[in-house]
């Protein structure tokens, strides 16, 4: 069976025009979300998230390439995607003046719903987004969770195929970051709605069906979180050396040690064969005076296979 | 003499019937990197104050480097250092320049400056950039920039207010590479974050939680002591019908879809295995795995934070 595209993209490429010239925002970007997929864009800021949802969403001209939502041309059909889109943009603010249920009502004018189907679907959104105790608050009263939560429940007013949310945790804490998280699921599950979501945040990957690690302007990886992080070869340790600054050089150049990150106090090794290089270690390490306290195994997270990879394209654009 | 560089017992600041923090007492020792987290509007910033001598303190009683923050704040942040989350750069201002302003400001002596500019340029691996406008800085060289700035009079004492928030995964390494080189030489340090990535990295972490401190230790034993459940991470043909049907057994803390996977977290979730190949069978989901995985840092303080708030208020 093959899988419906709902957003796609081919050769993306946008360059602004400044006073210093072309600057490259987006270098490049091919990418194929499926029809109920829940696809991330991760990277770090300025890594080009933002310009490339705004590029396919057709709010941005591009400088070359391709780029469609649900077989609409982001630059030729802007009409039929806004009326299958849902967007919160990066910066949204809903009017602080306005009540919840004033700014449901408004967001759904605005999308042309008809009364009727405000009536069914307003309180249907609220329950979604558990504001119905708050339909009278000012939006400028919530909590930055309920904000973005009824920010969600606005850009869904019109019942979209697609959303499309830029940075929609930023500045959120970890309780209403899983909440709106969880919101995302059962968005996924029970409406098969097709999201993108871009993140600078590595672990909200996990929760991706497939993510895209996107790096100066570039997918550096594109894939299942699991398969992305299969991709760093080898196997993690973790330990705390009594003298940091000592053992890295001695660590860097032990034969098997394919990668060595610090993290704090700690260091993250990946050696090839665990059996054989973890005794290895802490012999030349204690061999300088050097214990190493909590020596385990760990899986690597999504930080740092983007570390990995980052590394690794930057060392093979060197050679 | 305390043992502690940064000291607070039972602090507590009200805001008319409000308390921003209830009750908190801790100790940081010197040369620690002692991290505070916690949502929004949870207090920490308001600590951080108080601890400044920024804002007064209604209850209870503070120090730092054995100042007293509300009689003696001109004396003590002479010796402290402040990053603020909007700790503002001048964007019109060359790197050199915003070091240089905030020198002046802490009245470092000319040749004290010169000599500091190049050791803080050379920290923040800023040598090549220095005289770049600081509006043309990516995030990670800005936010190295803002340390060299808040440690440009060479404070015993370092207060980073989400120091990382945005930057990538590689400058946020170097930055924290940067806080223990310091911390090794002496400076104490003290970060207040939501971010667990952040979390992780400190020697310590308190959780806090509506003014209280709910939690206090190390990243390791926290995961260890304070999770009230374990979690199952389930792979299925059909996740999304899953976690409904999860769910509607009332069996679990939680159940949420990560990915093309399903979590569920309970106390004792491994006796409740069977429950679970039961109900999936009976949706007609076919079972692949169940394993448990360890908790992050992150599922441990939602845990830690939803039991807090079914706990009844402390008496008195």
């Amino acid at each position: 069976m093959e899988t419906e595209i709902a957003i796609s993209a081919q050769g993306l490429v946008k360059q602004f025009r400044t006073r210093h010239g072309q600057v490259p925002a987006v270098r490049g970007i091919d990418l194929q979300v499926g029809r109920g997929e829940t696809f991330g864009l991760i990277g770090p800021d300025g890594a080009g998230k933002t310009t490339t949802i705004r590029l396919i969403l057709g709010l941005l001209t591009r400088t070359a390439g391709e780029s469609s939502i649900l077989g609409y041309d982001s630059m030729r059909n802007p009409y039929e995607i806004r009326g299958r889109v849902g967007y919160i943009a990066q910066q949204f603010t809903l009017p602080p003046d306005m009540t919840v249920m004033e700014n449901m009502s408004f967001f759904a004018n605005v999308q042309g719903v008809s009364r009727a189907a405000q009536r069914r679907r307003i309180p249907d959104l609220l329950e979604f987004a558990g504001l119905s105790p708050f339909t009278g608050r000012l939006a400028g009263r919530l909590s930055g969770g309920m904000k973005k939560k009824l920010a969600l429940a606005c850009s869904l007013i019109h019942e979209p195929e697609v959303v499309m949310l830029d940075e929609p945790t930023l500045g959120v804490d970890p309780v209403s970051r899983r909440e709106f998280w969880d919101l995302l699921g059962t968005l996924r599950a029970e409406n098969e709605v097709t999201i993108l979501v871009c993140t600078p945040y590595m672990d909200e990957a996990e929760r991706c069906t497939r993510v895209g690690l996107m790096y100066e302007g570039r997918l550096i990886a594109q894939d299942t979180p699991r398969k992305v992080k299969e991709r760093v070869p080898g196997r993690l340790l973790e330990f705390t050396p009594s003298d940091f600054e000592r053992a890295l050089p001695i660590v860097l150049a032990l034969e098997g040690a394919t990668e060595v990150q610090s993290y704090g106090l700690m260091l993250h090794v990946f050696v090839d064969d665990i059996g054989q290089r973890q005794p290895e270690i802490e012999s030349a390490l204690s061999s300088q005076g050097i214990a190493c306290a909590g020596m385990r195994e760990i899986e690597a997270r999504m930080e740092e296979a983007f570390i990995w990879l980052v590394r690794k394209q930057s060392q093979d654009s060197e050679a | 003499m305390s043992d502690y560089t940064i000291e607070a017992i039972e602090l507590t600041k009200r805001f008319g019937d409000f308390t921003a923090v209830d009750k908190v007492s801790f100790g940081v020792k010197q040369g620690e990197v002692y991290g505070w987290l916690g949502p929004n509007g949870a207090g920490k910033t308001t600590t951080i104050r108080m601890l400044l001598g920024l804002l007064t303190i209604t209850e209870g009683q503070a120090w730092v480097l054995g100042y007293d923050p509300q009689r003696q704040a001109k004396e003590m942040q002479a010796h402290v250092g402040y990053m603020s989350q909007l700790f503002t750069l001048y964007n019109d201002l060359t790197a050199r320049e915003n070091i240089r302003f905030y020198g002046q400001a802490y009245g470092l002596s000319r040749s004290a400056l010169r000599r500091r500019q190049a050791e803080i340029i050379e920290m923040a691996g800023l040598r090549g950039r220095q005289n770049l406008l600081t509006a043309n800085l990516s995030g990670g060289w800005k936010q190295r920039l803002a340390l060299g700035c808040a440690i440009v009079h060479r404070p015993q004492v370092l207060f980073l207010d989400e120091p990382t928030a945005g930057v990538d995964p590689i400058s946020r390494r170097h930055f924290w590479d940067l806080i223990y080189a310091m911390a090794k030489e002496g400076v104490t340090v003290m970060v207040t974050t939501h971010y667990m990535d952040e979390a992780e990295l400190c020697q310590r972490v308190g959780f806090i939680s509506e003014g209280r401190l709910i939690a206090l230790d190390s990243p390791d034993r926290l995961k260890q002591t304070q999770m009230r459940g374990q979690v199952l991470e389930i792979a299925c043909d059909d996740p999304a019908l899953a976690v409904s049907a999860l769910r509607a057994t009332g069996a679990f803390q939680e159940v949420a879809l990560y990915g093309a996977l399903v979590h569920a977290v309970a106390a004792d979730v491994h006796s409740l295995k069977p429950e679970i190949q039961r109900v999936l069978q009976q949706a007609g989901i076919g079972l692949q795995t169940m394993d448990l995985i360890a908790p992050s840092l992150e599922d441990v303080f939602i845990s830690s934070v939803r039991a807090a708030r079914r706990r009844p208020e402390p008496a008195g």
